[in-house]
């Protein structure tokens, strides 16, 4: 069976809520890092509420419908990013989101990577039948990984962000099961 | 001077209404009875509600209105008897970036192709513009729903998104349209 957990890059992990805290932190007061990430204003918060905004997401037990996991690269075992997944259980569908939070990483595969091991994931364990994501029109290293991992470009939401005066468009793109199967090469799932 | 005099919550047949907690739960709880309202309504699974779950869902929406700041809720109920006809809301706002999302629904069946869903509409757009100032809405429609596709073609939103087969029901898949319409689009058509 595959190791779903391993890319060529990254792998993905559960971090302890003190170490996640001390990451987020950081990542948050990058505000190229959140402007690319979000359409809403960052509130910079404390590690106690990350802490505890952490353990609250596992307080009733791990939800069915709910995954986010933590990255770290396989060199040098840093802590790169994040990546959460909603599931919508009667459509099954599954909505990403994906986050490089430290900026040395940028443009060097790991996204790709990163979407690659997390499309693995959603099609071969959760077994759904489409992904979906979205992402703004000025994050155009984004889009170029996503069509790489086979996501395709389904529309865009017109002046849908107000960002220093100028409108910009909302992408939104998906992948379909039989899509991804495509791109595997008849490797065994 | 704006149109002030034009009332915002007065249309021809239909006024915009708060929740009546004792009348309005029991009238819902029929419409949800109706298998193909529900579907219509919701992506959720349709499952009929009694009028004491849909008291505890208006009493949950009142706290959501107070707390987030971010949906306008209202009733729609005829002129003539003041009947609940069906709801509407502007939802899912972003201040900073003035977008938001139309949600518009007629209960009983026999309420509806008699136009009050494009009144409804015609008053929702213009709260959310001439009001709220938003920059655009959305619309969220699946393929399925005609009476949806054909109100939003109407108004003039553009079908901006087509997300492909994103919905299963009847053992098939369906694509979900995103429609938007820009504040300038609307005031064109004034």
């Amino acid at each position: 069976m595959r190791d779903l957990f391993r890319g060529k890059l990254v792998r993905i992990t559960a971090e302890e809520p003190e170490t996640y805290a001390k990451s987020e932190i950081h990542w948050q007061r990058d505000s190229e890092f959140v402007r690319l990430a979000d359409s809403d204003p960052i509130q910079l918060s404390s590690a106690k509420k990350i802490k505890e905004w952490a353990e609250k997401r596992f307080e009733k037990g791990l939800k069915p419908d709910r995954y986010s996991f933590t990255v770290r690269t396989l060199d040098e075992d840093k802590l790169i990013g994040f990546f959460g997944l909603r599931i919508d259980l009667m459509h099954n569908e599954a909505l990403v989101g994906i986050g490089i939070g430290e900026r040395d990483f940028w443009g060097k595969g790991y996204g790709t990577d990163m979407m690659k091991l997390c499309l693995q994931y959603v099609f071969s364990e959760l077994c759904v039948e489409r992904v979906s994501l979205g992402l703004h029109e000025y994050n155009a290293r984004a889009l170029r990984s996503y069509e790489k991992c086979g996501f395709r470009l389904e529309g865009r939401t017109r002046k849908d962000i107000l960002r220093e005066g100028k409108r910009y468009d909302s992408l939104w793109m998906g992948i379909l099961r039989e899509e991804w199967l495509q791109m595997q090469n008849g490797d065994p799932i | 001077m704006f149109d002030i005099q034009t009332q915002l919550f007065e249309g021809q047949d239909i006024r915009f209404g708060p929740i009546d907690h004792e009348k309005d739960p029991g009238i819902e709880s029929k419409w949800t009875h109706d298998s193909e309202f529900m579907r219509l309504m919701e992506v959720d699974p349709a499952r009929p509600l009694s009028a004491a779950m849909l008291k505890k869902q208006y009493e949950k929406l009142e706290k959501e209105v107070e707390e987030d700041k971010n949906l306008y809720h209202f009733m729609i109920r005829s002129k003539a008897d003041d009947r609940l006809i069906g709801k509407a809301a502007v939802q899912w706002i972003e201040w900073t970036n003035g977008n938001g999302f139309l949600r518009l629904g007629i209960g009983a069946a026999e309420d509806r192709g008699k136009g009050y869903g494009t009144q409804a509409l015609q008053m929702l757009l213009r709260f959310a513009f001439a009001e709220l100032n938003l920059f655009r809405v959305s619309a969220i429609v699946p393929e399925y729903n005609e009476g949806a596709l054909a109100l939003s073609k109407k108004f003039g939103f553009m079908q901006e998104v087509c997300r492909r087969r994103s919905l299963e029901r009847d053992g098939r898949r369906w694509d979900l349209f995103v429609f938007g319409l820009l504040s300038d689009e609307w005031r064109n058509q004034l």
